[in-house]
């Protein structure tokens, strides 16, 4: 589905993303883990299109994206969410929702007199679709509050309902468990496994929750230094030699070399 | 002691003039407050703005005139309103693709598009000024007068009058009119809801596949209609002058920031704070209390606290107090 090969970002002289190559099946929910400064947001930000790789190659289904906008992979169903929940503030729940897709009709100002009949009937298929995702997401009762006061876990499950407004294909999740409750994640878990199960949504998770990737994610992979150092189910992953050292530092080793 | 005269008094010289500056000043501090929120820097040439869109509109207004049309007893001024507003949002997006466009696409700190504004600010000026000149213009026509004092003295049959200026009527009912469609724009419509996303979120509007382009033209679109409403307001009710409209920009600046500045409500808010302020403090409540006190307690002086030369001080004060306190304004606005 995507493939990344050889893919470096540097900022000034640091390298964020070194050199990463990694694949990305259809259908799967692919867990991306590593120490914090490895550079998986980066890697993210490049698929995303949000950052310019310096060098490197980002495939989705054969076709080349490297350094498409945002807003170009958007219709083409390639979606992701943010570290900290984004979400339209003044706005309500309904209302943040039915902001997707944007390039509406309505979005013309004269259209606003001219085409009332297109516009009214796209708001009613806009609206019918927001129904079903807060029934989906367990947070219809929450439909008219104003985003902005929802809480964390609540703006993760919002941003979660945005890539459910299109028939996405993809989407990167970042960090989606940041600071939300046991229950809510919970929740959030199952709304991925359904929309994978169901919609045949193919997800990317950062997380650093470990019980979390165990129970979503297969495959994991690890980066750590801006490179992919394995891949695999997260048992293996917990077993590979390279990534404990990644996690835990070359400081035991190093002591035996010495001799210390 | 007589009441019903101190009250007529208040109205006819606090309370009317000041409902009548407060919806200019709203009018005015509703274009600052949504450039802000969604272009993100203070506009400073909106009061030069304001001052361009009534002067076409004067000119259209004396064009008029001088073929014989006339808008019965309402001002030709009105007739004229819909040229200006043209001009005036022409004017805008032509500044907009010359000049905030390059520093849109170099995501230009807001701090530099403020000192932009301020050069456009000195252009726009020079550029009303070689047009229409530096002097007083007044262009307002038909009836004077909705009541007039001597009128109202006949008809309650009590010692003061209460005028009512026709501008000031056009003032408040134009106000509530375009105000309302405002508000009705914002929350009602998709082009409405796209702006409000993008002041709220413009990376979250950018990944919905908002165009800001777009956004961006209809604001100024907007604001320019504002300005040249508010500025024609205010020019119908006091008179037309260049340098009087680049000093609104304080008072208008104040009733944005003191209402929370991106905050269309709080702009509203603030207009009507500041204008009450302004024009209470600088009234003479000689009158006033003369009535309302009894006999032995009534003032000799002026009781004006001060000299209308000070207004500006007024909203400054406010200005300085709201900042001091509530940073955000009394609405909560937004900061970028």
């Amino acid at each position: 589905m995507i493939v990344v090969e050889d893919v470096h970002k540097h900022f000034g002289g640091f390298h964020a993303v070194d050199g990463a190559s990694l694949a990305i099946r259809e259908g799967t929910i692919t867990g991306l883990i590593g120490p914090n400064g490895a550079g998986k947001t980066t890697l993210f930000n490049v698929i995303a299109g949000v950052l310019k790789p310096t060098s490197g190659r980002v495939t989705m289904a054969g076709e080349d994206i490297t350094g498409l906008p945002p807003h170009t992979l958007f219709h083409k169903g390639l979606l992701r969410t943010f570290q900290i929940a984004h979400e339209f503030a003044s706005m309500t729940v309904r209302e943040n929702l039915m902001m997707v897709p944007g390039g509406q009709s309505g979005e013309r100002i004269w259209n606003t007199w001219l085409a009332r009949r297109r516009i009214a009937e796209e708001e009613r298929v806009l609206q019918d679709k927001a129904e079903e995702v807060l029934e989906f997401l367990t947070i219809d009762h929450l439909a008219d509050e104003r985003a902005g006061n929802l809480s964390g876990g609540q703006k993760k499950l919002l941003e979660l309902g945005r890539t459910m407004m299109v028939d996405a294909r993809i989407v990167f999740l970042d960090e989606v468990g940041a600071g939300v409750n046991r229950t809510l994640l919970n929740t959030i878990g199952d709304a991925i496994q359904k929309l994978n199960a169901e919609r045949g949504y193919t997800f990317v998770v950062i997380e650093h929750d470990m019980d979390f990737i165990g129970r979503l994610c297969d495959p994991v992979i690890c980066m750590a230094e801006g490179k992919v150092l394995a891949e695999g189910s997260l048992e293996e992953i917990k077993a590979n030699e390279q990534v404990i050292e990644a996690y835990l530092g070359t400081g035991l080793k190093n002591r035996e070399m010495v001799g210390a | 002691m007589d009441l019903l005269n101190a009250l007529v008094a208040l109205s006819n010289f606090v309370l009317v003039p000041a409902i009548a500056y407060g919806a200019q000043l709203a009018l005015g501090a509703l274009g600052v407050t949504l450039i802000y929120g969604i272009l993100r820097f203070s506009n400073f040439a909106h009061g030069d703005t304001m001052a361009f869109g009534t002067m076409a509109t004067i000119l259209v207004t004396w064009w008029f005139q001088s073929m014989g049309i006339g808008f019965g007893p309402l001002p030709t001024a009105l007739l004229a309103l819909p040229f200006g507003i043209l001009a005036c949002v022409l004017l805008l997006i032509g500044t907009d693709r010359a000049v905030y466009r390059f520093y849109r696409a170099q995501k230009a700190k807001p701090v530099i598009l403020v000192i932009v504004s301020i050069g456009v600010m000195f252009i726009m000026n020079g550029l009303v000024r070689f047009i229409i000149g530096p002097g007083d213009q007044r262009f307002a026509d038909g009836e004077r007068f909705i009541v007039t004092a001597r009128d109202f003295q006949a008809m309650t049959g009590l010692d003061e009058g209460l005028a009512l200026k026709t501008t000031q009527g056009i003032t408040v009912v134009t106000a509530v009119i375009v105000v309302a469609a405002l508000f009705w724009f914002l929350n009602r419509t998709r082009t409405g809801k796209s702006m409000r996303a993008y002041s709220d979120n413009e990376d979250l509007a950018l990944l919905s596949g908002i165009d800001p382009e777009r956004v961006v033209l209809i604001t100024w679109l907007i604001v320019g209609a504002l300005a040249t409403v508010a500025g024609v307001l205010y020019g119908l009710d006091k008179s037309f002058k260049p340098f009087t409209y680049f000093q609104l920009l304080l008072p208008v600046f104040a009733s944005a920031i003191v209402g929370g500045l991106g905050n269309p409500l709080g702009a509203i808010a603030g207009g009507f704070i500041i204008a009450f302020s302004e024009v209470t403090i600088t009234y003479a409540w000689k009158k006033v209390l003369g009535y309302s006190l009894p006999e032995s307690l009534e003032p000799s002086g002026l009781v004006q606290l001060l000299s209308t030369d000070y207004k500006f001080a007024v909203s400054f004060v406010i200005l300085l107090i709201v900042l001091l306190f509530r940073p955000t304004g009394l609405f909560r606005g937004k900061s970028v």
